[in-house]
């Protein structure tokens, strides 16, 4: 069975562009429009891997990694966040909050792919 | 595996369109003096998006703009410097470069680059200025740091000062073999973190020196839209080189944590140092080779194609297992040493413990998709259509005996609501407030208003009112002109204002609701008004026949007359001027009228009314002959069978009918069109009194017929445009029948007939009819 | 709009083509069958005010609103009649759906390049500027019509001066 990935962005075109990669790649892709959305989305289904952008409306990356490391079946889900700031400040808060990695924008689809498979596998 | 990446530029251009939107509409509501954090966050969060979107979809030029944008916004809403009105302007500026940026990709227009230019020139001078006023550095950090080493950060900020002069650091970028066209055009871009001097090494590889501020990050993103990043050699080039290493190794440890980070520091400047790009073990090669980075103790999958590219953060490792305080502080340390800090970090850090205020509540996008244009329209003509087999089922099926088919009636019955449910929710996918045309006008009024020292409270109700999404596009135009009209003619300088009584602000207000069957869409000043005896005399000196008995409404009309208003004649008398009839034409061709109620010295009002949608119509049908004409129901007053006294005829030349007082010109629609008809006694037949731009005509027809919602056909599709008819529609036997241009007609009407008073003045239909008849 | 280099690009490559025929008075024409989308009977139509005679007004076809032509007035050719053996061509003239009413449809033939003349000065009904040129099939004349150039032209009167 393909691999579930959650992806959360608020802006509409980068979450298609990485739901239609990640799709031709073969994941199944379950899309949320900020944290919010995004942790109800993870309630509903446990995914296999969560990519997360930081800076969203209602409810940031960071709170919804913070949020999911506490529920109990996102304890062990590979968690990677996909920011412009590539700060090694907002890594390290990434990394505080519970994330596995990140993946800096922009990035092409190719290693969005590469990365993923990288994580879960194809 | 390839993926076509412009798919996604059609969902991007409307997502940064709506961003850019939103982003003016905050910033021009914004207070300066004391803004609203959620606001400059959300502002923030708009100029992110685009540039994360711009830099995916390789809008090089976007992602410049909004870059600056972002850095100088960050620094604002990280309380790290004021908020100024210099700065509102700047960013609206930047808006509207974007704005210009955005329909350049999208729709091929022309690119200013000089105003490009002088805008990225803005805001890096606003950024830069505010940045010298910014408390230094160090300060922030401790308030920061759960456990502050003071030797330690006082050695912090040795180094820094040592290495980076006015907090900036120069790169040494070493290019792969690209051609000198590329070479130009990184230069160019990266000119725009700081200063760039080029150079040519002994082997022929071209050098860019960049002075900057922005981090080893930021250039790579940069350059990687002209160059593959991995090819890039990219070496921080300080004087101090040698001295720097062992400068970080002598610190004495004083928090564990912090020791970590410092060495981990060390060993990544020694590094780049040394080779130029990442060759940091763990985190910073990741980074700079491939963009990503897991931490640990995150183990890859066992399919992994290559493992050992995966990260291994000590640093983080021991941060991850500690307290988040200690946590914090190595990362600040860190980040304090390494000479491509930048303020929006030490900002950012000083920020860090109220991130809780990123949050912005139910700004929520609501849930949607995204369907062409010409989807929803053939939805509707299918919906059409098949309302119009519907009317014809029903024709038939009252033919029928009812006792017999009684199932049968009672189906259609059921039918004919679904079918009405489902015409009206489809309809009502192409309703769309009018807060889409509304909020172009803050900034217009704004930037109005300032050029002519005047000042002016821009106030808009009924935002929300719905209206049909080509009549929206149709409305902004002729809107516009009459905002640009009441400020600039309407509402008087403040001096004028005083002398006059009146506050100093004048008040614009933009209003829409709907009334019956239409939208009334008013454009309402406090300023000066119209002065009624100056059009008049002024309408005369024009040739213009006019009467003193003529109606305010009348004589104020006379401005929509073509040429009436010169620029002169404009401040005359302080009306509205030119172009007048180009608004009143075009919202003519909408199907709508313009009105104008004005009292001088108190303001006016002109008032547009606008058929909900262009698709469909409430009409009466009446008879000519064997025809069938359907008239829109809201210009009909009423209608009547006028008895023989009640017809007047005015020195031979036309027929005026005697209703409630007022004499009204009869239109006779038969001799109008030159149609066939048995009835040509206006005793024998209807007469439809009818009313459009103030104006009001008689229009004898045969007989009515009924009252029915049509669906507007359009003429012009297959055939063109008939002067008196604004379109067709098919009726319930497959007939087609033409739908009345009622001020058309009007016009016609007047200029076959004399009629006191108001007379046309220009109208090519009647011109037209002319020369047919 | 390019009516003309329609017209120069279909006289310069060639007239080769299948051609649908028609009788209007006492000359057989030709029209390019591949404008034609269908041919019907003479349905009711609406008449539309102060438009010339030969415009009889329109017709909803399937929910369009088509004009229709008589091109037997337009051309003056005798008595017009309106019966169940009228015919209307409707044609598609780059999406615009026109119908012109002609004596008769008779039928549709393929033509050889060499199987066409140009024009010479002859006397027809149909201005010679709207002649690509003449074709002989079994013993007939046959005049092949630029329908298209025709129909947009002014004194067609059916589309807008401006749009034109």
């Amino acid at each position: 069975m393909a691999k579930t990935i959650l992806a959360v962005d608020d802006s509409g075109s980068l979450r298609q562009m990485v739901a239609f990669s990640l799709k031709a790649a073969g994941y199944d892709v379950v899309q949320a429009v900020d944290g919010q959305d995004g942790l109800n989305k993870a309630k509903e289904k446990t995914v296999d891997l969560v990519l997360t952008d930081q800076n969203m409306p209602i409810m940031d990356g960071l709170t919804l990694i913070k949020n999911l490391r506490e529920l109990g079946s996102y304890q062990k889900v590979p968690i990677l966040m996909l920011t412009t700031e590539s700060s090694d400040e907002m890594k390290a808060k990434g990394k505080a909050a519970g994330a596995n990695g990140w993946l800096v924008k922009p990035f092409d689809p190719k290693r969005l792919i590469e990365v993923v498979q990288k994580v879960i596998g194809s | 595996m390839t993926i076509d990446m412009s798919q996604f530029y059609e969902v991007f251009f409307d997502e940064a369109e709506e961003l850019l939107a939103e982003a003016e509409r905050l910033l021009l509501g914004i207070n300066i003096a004391n803004p609203d954090n959620e606001e400059l966050n959300a502002i923030f969060r708009a100029a992110h998006s685009i540039k994360g979107g711009a830099a995916t979809f390789g809008f090089m030029d976007m992602t410049e703009i909004t870059h600056v944008l972002e850095n100088l916004l960050d620094k604002i809403r990280k309380n790290e410097m004021a908020l100024t009105a210099e700065h509102v302007d700047a960013f609206l500026a930047a808006k509207d470069v974007l704005k210009m940026e955005l329909d350049g990709h999208r729709l091929a227009t022309e690119v200013d680059q000089e105003q490009v230019a002088d805008v990225k020139m803005m805001l890096k001078q606003l950024s830069e200025a505010g940045a010298v006023a910014t408390p230094v550095a160090t300060d922030s950090t401790v308030s920061v740091s759960a456990t502050p080493p003071p030797v330690e950060f006082s050695a912090v900020a040795e180094i820094a000062q040592n290495e980076i002069p006015d907090g900036t650091s120069c790169f040494n970028i070493v290019m792969p073999d690209i051609t000198e066209k590329d070479v130009e055009n990184l230069q160019e871009e990266l000119g725009l973190l700081g200063l760039v001097a080029l150079s040519k090494q002994s082997d022929g590889h071209f050098v860019i020196t960049l002075t900057t501020d922005s981090s080893q990050a930021d250039i790579v993103s940069i350059c990687s839209f002209i160059v593959d990043p991995d090819d890039l050699v990219i070496t921080l080039k300080t004087d101090a080189s040698p001295v720097k290493a062992p400068q970080v190794a002598e610190i004495k440890p004083v928090v564990a944590e912090t020791v970590e980070s410092k060495a981990d520091t060390g060993t990544k400047v020694l590094v780049q140092e040394e080779v130029g790009y990442g060759l940091f073990e763990e985190e910073g090669k990741e980074k700079q080779e491939e963009g990503y980075g897991f931490f640990a103790p995150f183990q890859p999958h066992p399919d992994a194609v290559k493992a050992n590219l995966i990260g291994d953060d000590t640093a983080l490792t021991l941060a991850n297992s500690g307290t988040t305080s200690a946590q914090l502080a190595a990362s600040t340390a860190k980040v304090e040493a390494t000479p491509v800090s930048t303020a929006s970090q030490d900002a950012d850090r000083r920020n860090a413990g109220r991130r809780e205020s990123d949050k912005v509540p139910a700004s929520a996008e609501a849930s949607s998709i995204r369907v062409g244009v010409e989807k929803v329209d053939q939805l509707i003509n299918l919906v059409g259509e098949l309302v119009i087999t519907q009317a014809m089922i029903e024709q038939r099926i009252s033919m029928l005996d009812p006792v017999h088919n009684e199932a049968l009636i009672n189906s259609v019955g059921q039918l004919t609501r679904n079918t009405r449910d489902l015409q009206e929710s489809v309809m009502s996918i192409r309703m769309m407030p009018m807060d889409f045309v509304f909020s172009r006008f803050p900034r217009m009024v704004r930037d109005l208003a300032a050029k002519l020292n005047k000042k002016v409270d821009f106030v808009t109700v009924g935002a929300a009112t719905e209206l049909d999404k080509g009549l929206i596009e149709r409305i902004v135009d002729p809107l516009t002109h009459l905002v640009r009209n009441s400020v600039d003619h309407g509402i008087e300088i403040p001096e004028n204002r005083r002398k006059a009584g009146k506050s100093d602000s004048g008040t614009l207000t933009l209003s829409a609701a709907h009334k019956g069957g239409s939208i009334v869409i008013e454009v309402t000043d406090d300023g000066a008004g119209l002065n009624r005896d100056k059009i008049l005399a002024k309408a005369q000196s024009n040739g213009l026949p006019v009467s003193e008995n003529m109606t305010d409404s009348e004589v104020f009309s006379l401005i929509f007359a073509p040429g009436f208003s010169t620029a002169e004649v404009v401040t005359d008398v302080s009306g509205r001027g030119v172009g007048m009839d180009v608004v009143k034409r075009n919202i003519t061709a909408m199907g709508g009228s313009v009105d104008i109620r004005s009292a001088l010295g108190f303001g006016t009002t002109i008032s547009i009314s606008l058929p909900l949608t262009l698709a469909i119509l409430d009409g009466m049908s009446v008879s000519l002959g064997q025809s069938v004409y359907v008239i829109p129901l809201n210009l009909i007053v009423e209608t009547l069978q006028p008895r023989a006294e009640d017809i007047k005829t005015v020195t031979g030349e036309g027929r005026m009918v005697h209703v409630r007082g007022e004499y009204l010109p009869i239109i006779a629609l038969h001799s109008l069109f030159n149609h066939a008809t048995d009835i040509t006694d206006p005793t024998q037949g209807v007469l439809v009194l009818l009313e459009s731009d103030g104006k009001k005509s008689a229009l004898f027809v045969d007989r009515l017929v009924g009252q029915q919602q049509v669906v507007i056909k359009s003429l012009e599709t297959n055939f063109k445009r008939i002067p008196g008819v604004s379109g067709a529609t098919i009726m319930g036997d497959g007939s087609v029948a033409l739908i009345l241009d009622v001020a058309a007609l009007i016009q016609m009407g007047q200029s076959t007939n004399y009629i006191t008073g108001a007379a046309s003045f220009s109208n090519q239909n009647n011109q037209h009819m002319q020369s047919n008849a | 709009m390019s009516t003309d280099n329609v017209m120069s690009n279909s006289k310069a490559k060639s007239a080769e083509g299948e051609y649908l025929t028609f009788v209007l008075g006492a000359e057989e024409y030709g029209l390019e069958i591949l404008k034609v989308q269908e041919i019907r009977g003479y349905d009711a139509v609406t008449q539309i005010a102060n438009t010339p005679e030969f415009i009889k007004g329109v017709v909803n076809l399937r929910g369009k609103i088509v004009p229709i032509v008589d091109l037997r007035i337009k051309f003056n050719l005798g008595k017009v009649e309106y019966n169940e053996f009228t015919v209307v061509i409707i044609l598609n003239l780059h999406g615009r759906v026109v119908g012109i009413v002609v004596d008769g449809v008779s039928d549709v033939i393929a033509l050889k390049e060499e199987q066409i003349r140009d024009v010479p000065s002859l006397v027809t009904s149909i201005d010679t500027k709207y002649i690509v040129g003449l074709a002989t099939v079994a013993e007939r004349m046959l005049i092949l019509v630029d329908i298209e150039q025709l129909m947009t032209s002014q004194e067609m009167a059916l589309v807008d001066a401006v749009a034109a």
